[in-house]
C-alpha cells in the first residue's frame, strides 16, 4: 500500500512508509517524533503547523508527505545549533514573544522564512509574513519586537532580591522556542491506543446505541466501546460540586450538538481515519431550545430535573434604593445589548494520555487544575483521589476553558479498564462543539446620575445563556452583579444575573467570569450618560471613580489599594491628545469614508473565588547540595506563573531567582496551588510563595543566629550567611534529609480573607481588586462599516508589577481578546465551529500599544500585587464600542460589531437605505 | 526517485501518464492540498488519489504569441513573484489576499476554480481576464470559458477523467490596468465577504472597455456585463459609485451567512466597484 518516501528533515535524511497522501504534520510527530511541529486546526487556519520545505513555508496539515519526497523540511527542532539557540530564537525570549508556546513553532518558522529572504524586515513585511499564524495570548506585538530585534543578548536578574520588579524572562521560555516543550499531544508512549468520541450531531435528540459488540468485532483493532455504562464512578461532573450535572457519556438523551455518548478504544492505525458515521446508533431529534428566551416559556422543555423555568441560579445584589434614586436622577440612560457565544480558541487542542500503573492511574495533558482533574478524574473512574496522579503537560492556551474536564474522562476510564496507555487530542472541531464557551447576555442596563454627573443610581439585569450543563454558570451569576457597577461609587443599585440553560454548549469560565459581558452595557451606558450631561466621557468616569474609603456595591469599604482614579488620571494626557487627532482628522477632508474616533473603558475585578476559600499552598526545600527546590504548583498556562512566583521566592528568600530549581505543577509533587483562574495566583499563590520563602529565610537566619539584613550564598553542602556584625557557614552535610529529600524546608499557605454575601449581596466577596483603563483610537470606513484599530493606550493597576515584560504580556493578550470579542467573534453552534467560519484576530487586526503600568499597591498583595489575567480583556471591548460611536454617531449594541452591523447602524441612524447610499 | 505509484495514490511525472491514470479510474485530483485536507477533516480519501504536483509541465507561467498560459498546478506565490503586465495586478493583489503565505505557497490556480466556492478570491480576476481553462483528458484537450467552467455552486463542468492543464489569458484581455478588492472581518487568513476584480483599458482619459466580476454575492462570480456596458465611455474622473444603479446588481444573489448579510453586501458592493475602478485608474499615468 506505500512505498519508502525519502526527504530530509532538518539536514537529516529521512524515510518514512506510510500513505503518501498522510499529512506532513502527522508524519513529522507520530513517525519521526519530532513534536515541536504543533497541530492546531488540520485546515490552515491556524498556522502552528508550519514548517519551510525547500526553504519556503507551508502549513505541514495542508501537504502531503507524498510531495515533500526529495525535499528539504525544515523544522522548529533544526532551529539553532548544536544546542544554542539562534538570535530570532533568544530574540522571543528576550521580549517575552511566547506565552504558552503552542505558536511559537509557527511564528519562528515563518519569521526565520522571512528573515532568510529580508534580513531587515519593516514591521508590515513581518505582519504580511506571519499573518498565516494566529496567537491568542501575546497580542502579537511582541511577536513583531522579537522578529524585528532577531538579535537579543540575553541578560536578567541575578541579584539576590532584584527579581521582583525584573523583566525577568520566562524561566522557562527555552523549551518553547526549540519545540521541546510537551504540549498535551506530544509523545504519548509508542504503545498508547487511541480514543476517538462518539458525538450528538444534534443540539437535542435521544438516541440508542446499536450492537456494541458486532461493531468491535466487525473493526479489528478496536478494543473496547465505552458508554455511559461503562463509568465505573460516577458519571456526573462539574466544577462546582452542588451543582455537578455533565454525564461523561450521555444516558439516551443528548443536550447540545457535541455531547459525547460513546467512545471507541483502538490502535492508532484505526482509530485515526475511522469514519465515526459507522457508529452504530439511532438518533431521534428533538425540538431544542437555543435562547434563554425560548427556554424560559412555560412549556418549553425543561433540561434538568429540579431547575424549573430552566434556571440554573440567580445572582443578586442590592444597596440603597435604586428604583427611588432614578425616579429622581437628573439625567438617566436606559439600553439594552447582547453579546454571542464566545470560543476561547487556544491554539492547543485538548489532549494528553493516561496510564494505569497497577492501581494507580496517571494522566498527562493540558489543564488549568490539577487538583480538582484529579479529584473529579477519581470520582468518574471510582477511585480513591490518592490512587490519581495528574501531571500537565505544558499548557497550549486556555484562558478558562482548561479549567473544566474535556478530554481526562475519556482515556482515564479507557486505561483502566484496558491497562492500557491510551491517549486523545481533540480534533478542532471537538473543541469547538465540546468545550465551554463564555456565556452570550442580554443585558438590560439603566443608570442615572445628577447634574453634576455623580451617578446616583444603577439597575442591571443580565441574562446569560449558560448552555446545557452548569459548569461555572453560577459562578457569572455571582461575579457579574457584584462587577457590574464598574469601579465606581454607585450608592443606590440593584443588580440582578440569571444563568438560563438552553441547549447551546456548555458556558463557563472566560477571562473574566461574565463581567466583560456586564461592561460593555455598563460601560457603554456611561458614555451616554456623559453625553446627557454634557460632561467629557473620562472626566465622567474620574468624578465617579471608587476611591479609598468609598463603599463598593456590596458595602465594602478599602482603607487603601483602590487603582482606578490612578488609571484614569493617567490617560487624562493621552485622552486628550488623541480628542485632539481625532478633531483635526475628522474635520480636514482628506479622510473620505474614513472617520476618526477614541474611546474609553475601565475595569475593576477581584481577585480569588468569590466569598469562597480558594489557598494556595507553596513548599521551598534546600537540598543538601545547596540547591533550592521550588515546588510551585500554580499551573502555568502562558501567563508565567512559572516565572512570576518564583521571583517572588527569590526574593523572600534572599537568592538569586536563577537559583531556584523549579518543580512545576504536579498532584504527586507540588502542593495544592488551586487553579489558575479568577486572577488569583500573583495574588493568592504569590502571597503563599513570599511566606515560604520568609519562612525558609526565617529558619536559616535562626540556625545562624544572625538578624536582618542578611544575605545568603548557597554553596555544594553549604550555605554561608553574613549580617551587617558577623558571617557564619552552615553546614548541610550535617542536617537530616526529611521524607521530601530536604535539609531545610518551609510550606506554607495562603488564603484571601473575604466575607459571605448576605441575601442582598452585602459582604467581602475579595480580599482585593485590580484596577484598569484602556483608550482605544480607530478609523471606521463609514461606507463599508469596516473598523481599523490604530493605538490603544492601557492604565493597568497591577498593585506592583512583579515583572513588567509579563504585565505587557498579559495587557496586549487580554487586549487582542478584547478586541476579537469587539468585532468578530461569534460562536453560532452547529455553524461557526472551526477557525475560519469562527475569527479571531490575527497579528494584522491588533494595533500597536502604549502600556501605562500603575502601581497603588495593595496591603494584602505580595510586594503590593494584584491580579491583572482577566482586568485586561474586560476594558477591550468597551473601549473600542465607546470609540466607534465616537466615530460614527451611534452605539452599537449587538456584539460583535461585523462590518455589517456596523454599516446597519450607520444607514439606521442617516435615516434610511437609500439617503445613506 | 519515488515513482509514488501506488494502488490508492499516484504521482505522475507527466501529463500523459496522468491523463492515461485519469482515464482508468475515479480519482480525486490533489495538488496543493490546501482545500483537499480541510474536506478530509479526520477521515481517510474515499476515492484514490492523482496528485499532479510532480508534472513539471503543469507548473509555470508561459507567454505565447497570443495569449499568457498559466499552468494548472502554478502556485499563487508563483503567480505573485511573475513578471506580467498590469492586466494582472487585481489578479495579484488577489494572490495576496489568499489565505495565507502558506497557503499562497501550496494552492494552485487551477485549484482554486476546481473547488469552485462562490468566495474564491482568484475566480473574479481571472473572468476580467476573460480566462479560458483548458481542459484535457485521455481523448483530447478542450477550452471552456472560465465562466462556462464553474457552473454553479462549488460544482464544475469537469468531467471524471479529465483535469485542468491550464489557465489561458488571451492577450486581447492582457490590456489595460486593474484591481481587486477584498472585503473581510479581519485581516489576513479571511473568507471574503464579497470581492471586486476590475479591469480597465484606457483611451484619451476614458474608459474604453470595463471588466468588472463580483464574488462572494452569488453562486457563482459573475461579470456585471450591464455595468460595464454603461462605464464604456465614462471620464476616469467620473463619479463612479453615483453611476452604480441598482439594476447594474440585478444578476447577483448574496445570502446572510456567517460573514455578513446579504443586505450588506449588496450595499457595500457599489462602494467597493467604485474603490476598485479607482485603484485600477491610481496606476494609470493621467
Amino acid at each position: 500500500m506505500s512505498g519508502q518516501l525519502r526527504f530530509a528533515v532538518n539536514g537529516t535524511p529521512a524515510q518514512v512508509s506510510v500513505p503518501p497522501v498522510t499529512r506532513l504534520s502527522q508524519v513529522l510527530r507520530e513517525e519521526l517524533r519530532l513534536f515541536g511541529t504543533k497541530v492546531g486546526c488540520d485546515a490552515g487556519d491556524c498556522g502552528a503547523c508550519t514548517v519551510l520545505v525547500d526553504g519556503e513555508p507551508c502549513c505541514a496539515c495542508l501537504t502531503a508527505v507524498g510531495q515533500v519526497s526529495g525535499c528539504e523540511v525544515l523544522t522548529i527542532e533544526g532551529l539553532g545549533a548544536n544546542g544554542s539557540l539562534d538570535r530570532l530564537q533568544q530574540s522571543f525570549i528576550k521580549h517575552g514573544a511566547a506565552q504558552c508556546g503552542i505558536c511559537t513553532p509557527g511564528m519562528l518558522m515563518s519569521a526565520r522564512a522571512l528573515l532568510d529572504h529580508e534580513p531587515l524586515p519593516t514591521r508590515q513585511a513581518v505582519a504580511d509574513a506571519l499573518g498565516g499564524v494566529l496567537c491568542r495570548c501575546t497580542g502579537y506585538r511582541k511577536i513583531i519586537d522579537a522578529v524585528i530585534d532577531a538579535s537579543g543578548a540575553n541578560e536578567h536578574a541575578t541579584e539576590a532580591g532584584a527579581a521582583v520588579g525584573a523583566r525577568v524572562r520566562h524561566l522557562d521560555g527555552g523549551a518553547k522556542v526549540t519545540g521541546e516543550l510537551e504540549y498535551g499531544a506530544d509523545a504519548p508512549p509508542a504503545d498508547a491506543l487511541r480514543v476517538k468520541v462518539i458525538r450528538s450531531p444534534h443540539h437535542h435528540a435521544r438516541f440508542a446505541i446499536g450492537d456494541k459488540e458486532a461493531f468491535i468485532a466487525a473493526h479489528a483493532g478496536i478494543h473496547a466501546v465505552l458508554d455511559a455504562g461503562d463509568v465505573t464512578g460516577v458519571n456526573r461532573y462539574g466544577v462546582i460540586a452542588p451543582f455537578a450535572d455533565q454525564p461523561v457519556f450521555a444516558e439516551g438523551l443528548v443536550r447540545f450538538r457535541g455531547e459525547a455518548i460513546a467512545a471507541m478504544v483502538g490502535d492508532r492505525e484505526v482509530v485515526e481515519g475511522l469514519d465515526t458515521a459507522s457508529f452504530p446508533v439511532e438518533w431521534t431529534p428533538l425540538d431544542p431550545v437555543m435562547t434563554p428566551g425560548q427556554a424560559r416559556k412555560v412549556d418549553a422543555p425543561r433540561l434538568h430535573e429540579g431547575r424549573e423555568g430552566n434556571l440554573l441560579i440567580e445572582g443578586f445584589v442590592a444597596r440603597g434604593d435604586a428604583a427611588g434614586a432614578m425616579v429622581k436622577a437628573a439625567f438617566k440612560v436606559k439600553r439594552r445589548t447582547t453579546t454571542p457565544f464566545v470560543e476561547h480558541a487556544y491554539i492547543e487542542p485538548d489532549a494528553g494520555y493516561a496510564t494505569r500503573i497497577g492501581d494507580r492511574l496517571e494522566l498527562f495533558g493540558c489543564t488549568q487544575a490539577t487538583h480538582m482533574d484529579r479529584e473529579e478524574i477519581a470520582a468518574i473512574v471510582g477511585l480513591d483521589q490518592s490512587q490519581v496522579r495528574v501531571v500537565p503537560s505544558a499548557c497550549g492556551g486556555a484562558f478558562g476553558s482548561k479549567i473544566d474536564l474535556s478530554f481526562q474522562p475519556y482515556i482515564a476510564l479507557a486505561a483502566w479498564k484496558l491497562g492500557r496507555p491510551v491517549a486523545i487530542a481533540y480534533t478542532r472541531y471537538e473543541v469547538m462543539n465540546a468545550t465551554t464557551k463564555r456565556h452570550p447576555s442580554e443585558v438590560d442596563i439603566e443608570v442615572g446620575c445628577d447634574r453634576d454627573g455623580r451617578i446616583t443610581a444603577m439597575q442591571f439585569d443580565g441574562v446569560f445563556d449558560t448552555g446545557a450543563y452548569a459548569s461555572w454558570g453560577p459562578t457569572v451569576a455571582s461575579r457579574v452583579p457584584v462587577h457590574a457597577s464598574g469601579p465606581y461609587l454607585v450608592p443606590n443599585y440593584q443588580a440582578r444575573a440569571t444563568a438560563i440553560h438552553t441547549n447551546g454548549p456548555p458556558a463557563g469560565a472566560f477571562r473574566g467570569f461574565g463581567v466583560p459581558q456586564s461592561a460593555i452595557a455598563q460601560e457603554g451606558a456611561y458614555d451616554e450618560l456623559a453625553d446627557l450631561a454634557g460632561i467629557d466621557r473620562l472626566e465622567f468616569r474620574r468624578i465617579n471613580a471608587l476611591r479609598d474609603g468609598d463603599p463598593t456595591v456590596t458595602g465594602q469599604v478599602f482603607s487603601a489599594g483602590v487603582g482606578i482614579g490612578a488609571c484614569l488620571d493617567a490617560l487624562v494626557e493621552p485622552w486628550a491628545e488623541a480628542r485632539r487627532r481625532a478633531r483635526e482628522f475628522n474635520a480636514s477632508a482628506n479622510g473620505g469614508a474614513l472617520r476618526r474616533g477614541v474611546g474609553l473603558g475601565s475595569c475593576w475585578y477581584g481577585c480569588g473565588n468569590t466569598s469562597l476559600p480558594n489557598p494556595s499552598t507553596i513548599r521551598i526545600g534546600l537540598k543538601r547540595d545547596g540547591a533550592i527546590v521550588l515546588h510551585q504548583g500554580a499551573q502555568d498556562i502562558g501567563q508565567g506563573s512559572n516565572t512570576v512566583i518564583a521571583q517572588i521566592a527569590a526574593d523572600a528568600l534572599g537568592v538569586p531567582v536563577d537559583r531556584l530549581t523549579l518543580v512545576a505543577s504536579d498532584t504527586d509533587l507540588t502542593p495544592d496551588a488551586g487553579k489558575t483562574s479568577a486572577s488569583r495566583q500573583t495574588f493568592i499563590t504569590g502571597n503563599a510563595a513570599r511566606l515560604a520563602g520568609q519562612a525558609l529565610r526565617a529558619q536559616l537566619l535562626r540556625r545562624s543566629n544572625l538578624s536582618e539584613p542578611a544575605t545568603i550564598e548557597l554553596a555544594d553542602g553549604e550555605v554561608r550567611l553574613r549580617d551587617e556584625a558577623s558571617q557564619t557557614t552552615l553546614d548541610l552535610r550535617d542536617l537530616e534529609e526529611n521524607e521530601f529529600g530536604y535539609v531545610l524546608m518551609a510550606q506554607e499557605t495562603y488564603d484571601a480573607p473575604t466575607k459571605p454575601l448576605d441575601e442582598n449581596g452585602q459582604g467581602e466577596p475579595y480580599a482585593l481588586y485590580g484596577y484598569g483603563a484602556q483608550m482605544v483610537e480607530l478609523l471606521v470606513d463609514i461606507e463599508l462599516g469596516t473598523v481599523r484599530l490604530e493605538h490603544l493606550t492601557t492604565a493597568h493597576d497591577v498593585g506592583k508589577a512583579i515583572n513588567p515584560m509579563l504585565v505587557e504580556g498579559q495587557i496586549e493578550g487580554g487586549a487582542a481578546q478584547g478586541i476579537g470579542m469587539a468585532l468578530m467573534e461569534e460562536f453560532i453552534p452547529g455553524r461557526s465551529d472551526n477557525l475560519h467560519d469562527y475569527l479571531i484576530p490575527t497579528i494584522g487586526d491588533v494595533p500597536t500599544f502604549t502600556n501605562i503600568i500603575v502601581e497603588v499597591a495593595d496591603p494584602l498583595g505580595p510586594y503590593g500585587a494584584k491580579g491583572l489575567g482577566e482586568h485586561a480583556l474586560i476594558p477591550t471591548a468597551p473601549a473600542i464600542l465607546s470609540a466607534i460611536r465616537d466615530a460614527i454617531g451611534v452605539a452599537i449594541r449587538d456584539l460583535p460589531a461585523t462590518p455589517d452591523r456596523v454599516r446597519a447602524a450607520i444607514l439606521a441612524a442617516n435615516g434610511g437605505s437609500r439617503a445613506a447610499r | 526517485m519515488d515513482a509514488a505509484i501506488s494502488e490508492d495514490y499516484a504521482r505522475p511525472r507527466s501529463l500523459d501518464e496522468a491523463l492515461d491514470l485519469l482515464a482508468r479510474r475515479d480519482w480525486k485530483i490533489l495538488a496543493g492540498g490546501t482545500d483537499f485536507y480541510p474536506e478530509l477533516a479526520d477521515r481517510k480519501p474515499s476515492r484514490p488519489v492523482l496528485d499532479v504536483t510532480a508534472i513539471a509541465d503543469l507548473r509555470g507561467i508561459g507567454e505565447h504569441a497570443d495569449a499568457w498560459r498559466i499552468g494548472a498546478a502554478t502556485t499563487w506565490a508563483d503567480l505573485i513573484a511573475a513578471e506580467l503586465p498590469p492586466a494582472f495586478d487585481g489578479l495579484k493583489l488577489a494572490a495576496r489576499e489568499l489565505g495565507s503565505v502558506q497557503i499562497q505557497n501550496r494552492a494552485s490556480i487551477a485549484g482554486n476554480l476546481c473547488t469552485a466556492s462562490p468566495a474564491g478570491d482568484g475566480i473574479p480576476p481571472l473572468l476580467t481576464l476573460e480566462a479560458e481553462i483548458e481542459v484535457a483528458s485521455g481523448s483530447g484537450v478542450r477550452a471552456v470559458a472560465l465562466g462556462d467552467f464553474i457552473d454553479g455552486y462549488r460544482s464544475t463542468v469537469l468531467g471524471e477523467a479529465e483535469m485542468i492543464t491550464a489557465i489561458v489569458v488571451p492577450k486581447s484581455a492582457a490590456t489595460g490596468l486593474s484591481h481587486f478588492a477584498k472585503l473581510g472581518a479581519r485581516r489576513y487568513l479571511v473568507i471574503s465577504i464579497a470581492m471586486v476584480a476590475v479591469r480597465l483599458d484606457l483611451e484619451d482619459r476614458q474608459i474604453r472597455n470595463a471588466a468588472i466580476a463580483v464574488g462572494a454575492c452569488s453562486p457563482v462570480a459573475k461579470r456585471l456585463n450591464a455595468l460595464e456596458r454603461d462605464l464604456a465611455g465614462a471620464s476616469v474622473s467620473a463619479d463612479f459609485a453615483a453611476m452604480i444603479a441598482d439594476h447594474h446588481l440585478a444578476d447577483l444573489s448574496p445570502i446572510d451567512d456567517v460573514r455578513a448579510t446579504a443586505e450588506y453586501r449588496l450595499r457595500a458592493l457599489p462602494t467597493l466597484i467604485a474603490r476598485s475602478l479607482r485603484g485600477a485608474l491610481d496606476g494609470a499615468d493621467l
